[in-house]
């Protein structure tokens, strides 16, 4: 099957680019397989390039991520899914010799330029780590600190009522609401990565980004984390990085498999993982490498 | 034979008993087959061999170094019938005999004295001999005994790391007991100084004048002890520094830890780090020399009254000492920070100064502290810039622009020159030694302790 009839199968075809249509089924990674691409996309990648220095970690990915959606990046370790998350929301900018080359927009504004200003994207474009990293501050504090730097909240009682919503939705107010003014690091590990996406959820952003979120805790935290991004996808953009199969089958509905920094594969998650289009996809998700 | 002869010979007797160790190893390993039917490697065997030879040897030597003058002159002493009674006189005549025994003194001298002088010349000699003898005697046997001893089930792996566990805690508890006695020291002395003045004069005393009289009817005969002007001065000094030094300490170093690239980082620390290497005489010049002179002309065209040499002087100079012990502490901390919560941070849109000020810095803040009281510490103890730009008089007063003294340059005015060491005067020194120790102690142990009760709370 080649990807044009996918495309027209797809309910959401989109401009294919014209090389695509000579390829078939194979080993080659050059192209991408599936569909890259939906029609209302919240932010849409076109020809991505990234590198350290001299060493080019991503090759030219075009990918969109649909609105409400959830999207999932699998691939083996070091194959550039983590680089192309923390590109969505700029943080590639901290390190040293990092460049990105590529057309990326949320909402069709660029993120990248020199008038652009990172700030208020990374406000629209939030993230959440692989390991916890609460403030060491107290809980409410924790949550507070996004409201409070861009002055969301005018007055006491709104920021408690933003930090109290932030809490509920992310799944941790019966567990806090006796202590607010504890420490965030006191809490648990998935307490901790909850409280990270409380933190996160309490700047209203529009898209959340996250990187590998379960690969520290445990299964029963991990459970009620995917439950949560069940329920976050009402009202929030979700790109997330994940080293579990099971786990982006779970919670993703179009699945992106990424290859030694090039995007091979992206379908309907079920498709992915019941009938993969690429040989390098069927390899991994069959467990022959990765 | 010499002793340095003594000790060289012994050294070439480790390394031959070394050699032998390891060749009767290995000619065994030979004929039982390979060097794994040993213990352990023929190295080993070396050491163990080499350890037998020098190290009983060389304790002896070290033993005999240090007791033997001692005893010598018990011995001389001993014989001679009409010794004066005090120890200075008694110290006098040994001088006396050993000049005369070394042929320094020339004239005539008491027959008593002669004979002494012979007999420390004989005891000196033989002493020698016995030394060299004995330890020559040791450093051979042992090492001919434990060449004997050797066989291949020997563990000398184990025995040698013992003995060198041994000479690790020997050299470890060198450390701690010369702490423990200086404090002891210091201490005693103390105790004499607070037998003529007393310790609340000492402490709440306002005026500091350590001056004793020689005579009854001198002018200015009466020493005041009280030392709260020495403290103030040293207070005052050690706030001006900390006021120069915190700030700019700490924002070079969020600078240089959040802003710098790499390349300005790797110019921008050792030039820092260089200004640590400054010896601090060439800073009290420049406090005393540039820095005093400007102060006074600026107070003086601002219509103020400043003393030539002012504390204000003294505390900026001594600031400017202080940034890198400040900015390199605080780099190191701020560097610790995990890159997580940056990173959090950030991506919650925070710009670089709000996540440097609202989560780097209360996360780095314990160990900026305990930075900042150890160089609080260090601020207290200097003395080099205060003795040549504070001054030397004690005066009680809280404007920087006047010159005060500080408990270090009392110290040292105390005691520079020839001094008699059981006069209130000297003593006062170690009195405020004492002080210092003790307060500076204080610092010290709070300053770790809240490092480390923040640390277990946040980590």
């Amino acid at each position: 099957m080649d990807t044009m009839t996918l495309d027209a199968a797809g309910q959401t075809a989109a401009s294919q680019p014209e090389s695509a249509e000579r390829e078939a089924v194979d080993t080659n990674t050059s192209k991408t397989v599936g569909k890259p691409f939906c029609d209302d996309a919240k932010m849409r990648m076109r020809n991505v390039n990234v590198f350290y220095g001299e060493t080019q970690a991503i090759h030219d990915i075009s990918l969109d991520i649909g609105c409400n959606e959830v999207v999932a990046m699998i691939g083996p370790s070091g194959c550039g899914k983590s680089t192309f998350l923390r590109c969505l929301n700029r943080m590639n900018d901290t390190i040293e010799d990092c460049r990105v080359e590529g057309e990326l927009t949320l909402d069709g504004e660029p993120i990248y330029g020199q008038k652009v200003d990172v700030v208020p994207l990374r406000a629209r474009v939030g993230m959440v780590f692989q390991k916890p990293n609460p403030f060491p501050k107290s809980i409410y504090e924790n949550v507070a600190y996004g409201p409070k730097i861009h002055g969301i909240a005018r007055r006491r009682a709104e920021l408690d009522e933003i930090v109290e919503n932030s809490l509920r939705r992310a799944g941790l107010w019966n567990e806090v609401k006796d202590r607010l003014d504890q420490p965030g690091t006191g809490l648990s590990g998935g307490q901790q990565q909850r409280l990270c996406i409380a933190r996160a959820i309490a700047v209203s952003p529009e898209v959340i980004l996250m990187d590998e979120p379960c690969s520290a805790l445990d299964p029963i935290a991990t459970a009620r984390i995917e439950e949560l991004i069940n329920e976050l996808r009402e009202n929030y953009t979700i790109a997330i990085v994940t080293h579990s199969m099971q786990q982006a089958a779970r919670v993703s509905q179009r699945t992106a498999y990424f290859h030694l920094g090039r995007l091979v594969e992206v379908n309907d998650t079920e498709t992915v993982f019941t009938n993969p289009q690429h040989e390098l996809t069927e390899a991994y998700i069959t467990g022959r490498f990765g | 034979m010499q002793t340095s002869t003594l000790f060289a010979l012994l050294l070439l007797l480790i390394l031959v008993a070394y050699g032998a160790g390891i060749s009767r190893a290995l000619t065994v390993a030979h004929k039982r087959g390979g060097l794994r039917k040993l213990a352990a490697l023929p190295g080993y065997y070396g050491s163990y061999t080499a350890l037998w030879c020098g190290l009983p040897a060389l304790l002896l030597l070290g033993t005999w170094l240090i007791f033997d003058d001692a005893i010598i002159r018990a011995l001389v002493m001993d014989r001679i019938a009409d010794k004066p009674d005090t120890i200075a006189g008694q110290n006098l005549l040994y001088a006396q005999i050993q000049n005369l025994a070394s042929g320094r003194l020339i004239g005539d001298a008491a027959p008593q004295l002669q004979e002494a002088a012979l007999q420390l010349n004989r005891l000196r000699t033989g002493s020698r001999n016995l030394q060299a003898a004995l330890s020559l005697i040791l450093a051979v046997g042992l090492g001919a005994f434990a060449l004997l001893r050797f066989s291949p089930e020997l563990r000398a792996r184990e025995k040698v790391e013992q003995v060198l566990r041994w000479v690790l805690l020997t050299c470890a508890c060198a450390a701690i007991f010369t702490t423990v006695g200086i404090l002891l020291s210091v201490l005693f002395e103390s105790l004499r100084f607070f037998q003529t003045v007393s310790l609340t004069e000492f402490l709440f005393g306002l005026h500091w004048s350590p001056q004793m009289a020689l005579r009854a009817d001198q002018v200015g005969s009466s020493g005041a002890f009280g030392a709260v002007p020495l403290i103030t001065g040293t207070l005052m000094v050690s706030v001006i520094a900390m006021f120069v030094a915190v700030p700019v300490g700490l924002m070079s170093a969020i600078y240089l830890a959040e802003y710098a690239s790499k390349r300005v980082r790797a110019l921008a620390k050792p030039v820092l780090e260089i200004l640590a290497g400054v010896p601090t005489v060439v800073y009290g010049f420049f406090a005393a020399l540039t820095v005093a002179p400007f102060v006074r002309d600026l107070a003086a065209s601002l219509g103020l009254q400043a003393s030539s040499e002012s504390a204000l002087a003294a505390g900026l100079v001594m600031g400017v000492m202080i940034i890198p012990f400040v900015s390199s502490l605080s780099d190191d901390v701020i560097n610790a920070v995990p890159q997580s919560l940056r990173d959090g941070a950030l991506g919650l849109g925070s710009t670089r100064s709000e996540t440097v000020r609202k989560v780097v810095i209360p996360a780095a803040l314990p160990g900026i502290v305990g930075g900042v009281l150890l160089a609080v510490s260090r601020a207290i103890g200097e003395t080099m810039i205060v003795v040549m730009a504070a001054g030397l008089t004690a005066n009680l007063t809280a404007n920087p622009l006047e010159s005060v003294t500080t408990v270090t340059v009392q110290i040292v005015t105390l005691l520079v020159g020839d001094q008699e060491f059981d006069s209130p005067k000297t003593l006062a020194a170690f009195a405020l030694g004492l002080m210092l120790f003790i307060s500076t102690l204080m610092l010290n142990f709070v300053a770790l302790h809240v490092v480390k009760k923040y640390r277990e709370q946040y980590d």
